[in-house]
């Protein structure tokens, strides 16, 4: 299954966007979009999931325009998450995760055991097993995200959308998301595009990297090639210091205006100031 | 599409887990269900067979079948069966269409009556009736298109969709409400004393001069559009998610509303132009349901809930008060503003998620 968009324009109203975006989402492997606060980039992930119709250009899902298909089947190939779902009064997990079963019911085709079976599945795979009985709205954050990741994995999409999934939680959750996000593109061969803000995570968890800053691709390729001095500063427009270290970790420090600079590669310093994320190799 | 690489997995914990939590809540809404359904079948029974003038169930039996018993045929079949027949249908189609708008802005205050809909059915209705003396055919209609006139007003006044933003829509619905009141009351001030008397017991909503034609139309009405209602509701309940996510599951948010918001106005046409509005039945029906599922909405269960507000106020309205037959929205005007009261007061705070 292949995702694309070529010469992609999307605006709300007058207000172009995202303009002239040209991407192909590399199968079976995670792509994370960077980039400051009003980028584009969810706006282009919405666009790729067909949530907005676009001024010029296209997004082609396995070759064929996106919007020349019924909704419905781009929702048995596509899964989305949007940023702010709304949790419907008194829902439990189970039936907030049967839900991602939608598209694949209709007046002739109605709910059976493989719906119980992939239902089932989704819940163990994002460990909500013990969850199942719980009203949603009573859940912490954490749990939260992974009941929605449950529901997008029951909708039994190949490709899976993810807008900001990380948002509003501490960095534990984070990384138990990201790292669930990891197995299904590993062990399942999903892949996943998702819009994330936190840099180094993004680096750290993605396979392919695009940076992007008003509306266009600044970089794009191994978050290794792009998470460069060089980049952030012209994605973000701050000066930082960006250490890449062999296992794939990576830190980026921001220079700031206040704290002491060192030299561009200076190995001593102060501990404070190294943000370092590690999460499972 | 998924790759599978894995062996499969042991399910059996899981799926343990999600038949006991959808056993706890089916079990529920059975025993709900069941219950309101047994009430309403008792209301029914006793508005049919009791009150100032008692028919025994041979009795019933035989008239219903064909025999004409003098005094008992007459009054069970023009005045106490068409009372509760008519009851029971405008109830369901006022409690579904009720709880169907107030999910779908997931605010309890967006009824059809609040946002003007019932309003507009009325308006059109009156106006029919006194400025043009239409027949009751026409006066249907009328009430259809002051309906539908209302809803699309409401769509493109609020500048949105209802469910993208509640807020407006409901002070949008305030607004046209207002105004939809003096046009009756215009109507109302040119009519005789006469016609302004039936107009008046008709706006209060009765189902004193039911008559079997009517109840036919009604019927048909439920019939088709409440299945289909509750069909349409089941998408809604994807749509309550979020636009976006309905989106991604396949479900196309804006049409799915279109969708029941035109089975609402059908509905809210027939009930009005047969009974006139019934007040407050819509308004209570759904949150009075929500409460008895444990904050879970439930269109079904909300026009189960309309049939037994409308049947019981509707005897109490026929035989509180000996000698007195009052209009049915009389007493639902009456009882429902304190259990609306009693509502607010013992529910939960509800979180703003919109």
């Amino acid at each position: 299954m292949t995702l694309q968009s070529r010469n992609l324009s999307l605006a709300y109203g007058k207000r172009v966007v995202v303009e002239g975006l040209d991407l192909d989402v590399p199968e079976g492997r995670v792509t994370a979009i960077v980039g400051p606060n009003g980028c584009g980039k969810s706006t282009a992930l919405r666009g790729l999931a067909r949530l907005l119709r676009p001024t010029a250009g296209q997004v082609l899902l396995d070759g064929t325009d996106i919007h020349s298909l019924p909704t419905r089947t781009v929702a048995r190939r596509v899964g989305l998450l949007p940023q702010s779902p709304i949790v419907p009064e008194g829902i439990t997990v189970a039936e907030l995760v049967a839900r991602g079963r939608h598209p694949h019911h209709g007046l002739l085709r109605q709910w059976t055991r493989d719906d119980d079976r992939i239902v089932a599945e989704s819940l163990e795979r994002t460990h909500t097993t013990d969850l199942a009985g719980r009203p949603v709205d009573q859940l912490s954050g954490g749990q939260r995200q992974r009941v929605w990741i449950a529901m997008a994995l029951a909708q039994r999409t190949g490709l899976l959308l993810l807008d900001e999934p990380t948002s509003f939680l501490d960095i534990a959750h984070q990384v138990e998301v990201l790292d669930l996000v990891r197995d299904l593109s590993v062990e399942d061969g999903t892949t996943v595009v998702m819009v994330l803000h936190d840099l180094p995570l993004a680096a750290r968890y993605a396979d392919h990297l695009i940076a992007m800053r008003d509306g266009a691709i600044v970089a794009e390729g191994r978050p290794r090639d792009v998470v460069t001095a060089d980049t952030v500063c012209d994605v973000f427009g701050i000066t930082c210091r960006v250490r890449w270290e062999h296992a794939g970790d990576v830190s980026v420090i921001p220079l700031g205006r206040h704290l002491p600079t060192h030299g561009q590669e200076s190995p001593e310093e102060p501990p404070h100031a190294r943000v370092r994320v590690a999460g499972r190799p | 599409m998924t790759v599978q690489t894995r062996p499969a997995p042991d399910l059996s914990a899981a799926l343990g887990a999600m038949s006991l939590a959808t056993r706890a809540v089916r079990r529920r809404s059975l025993v709900v269900l069941t219950g309101l359904l047994v009430l309403l079948l008792g209301l029914v029974a006793a508005r049919v067979l009791l009150g100032d003038y008692t028919i025994t169930i041979p009795d019933f039996v035989r008239i219903v079948t064909g025999a004409d018993i003098p005094g008992a045929s007459y009054i069970l079949l023009e005045s106490k069966l068409p009372r509760a027949v008519a009851g029971t249908l405008a109830g369901l189609a006022l409690g579904a269409t009720g709880a169907t708008f107030q999910t779908m802005a997931r605010n309890p205050l967006a009824s059809p009556d609040v946002l003007g809909i019932t309003l507009g059915c009325s308006a059109a209705a009156v106006s029919a009736a006194v400025l043009l003396d239409a027949p009751g055919g026409m006066v249907s209609l009328a009430a259809l298109g002051g309906g539908a006139a209302v809803a699309v007003a409401l769509v493109v006044l609020s500048g949105t969709h209802p469910g993208a933003a509640p807020g407006r829509m409901i002070l949008v619905g305030i607004a046209l409400a207002a105004m939809l009141v003096s046009v009756i009351h215009w109507v109302l001030v040119r009519a005789d004393i006469y016609q302004a008397h039936e107009a008046m017991v008709w706006l209060t909503g009765s189902l004193n001069g039911v008559t079997w034609s009517e109840i036919r139309l009604l019927t048909l009405v439920v019939v088709v559009a409440l299945p289909l209602l509750l069909y349409v509701g089941s998408h809604l309940q994807v749509v309550e998610l979020g636009d976006d996510l309905a989106s991604g599951l396949g479900r196309h948010p804006r049409a799915t509303r279109t969708r029941a918001i035109a089975l609402v106005v059908v509905l809210t046409a027939a009930t009005t132009a047969v009974c006139g509005p019934i007040a407050f039945v819509a308004f209570l029906s759904g949150p009075t349901a929500r409460r008895l599922l444990r904050g879970r909405p439930s269109l079904l269960t909300a026009g189960l809930v309309g049939a037994v507000i409308v049947v019981a106020a509707d005897y109490l309205a026929a035989y509180a008060l000996p000698g007195n037959n009052f209009p049915v929205g009389v007493v639902t005007g009456l009882a429902g503003a304190p259990f609306l009261l009693w509502l607010l007061a013992t529910s939960r705070p509800v979180k703003e998620t919109a």
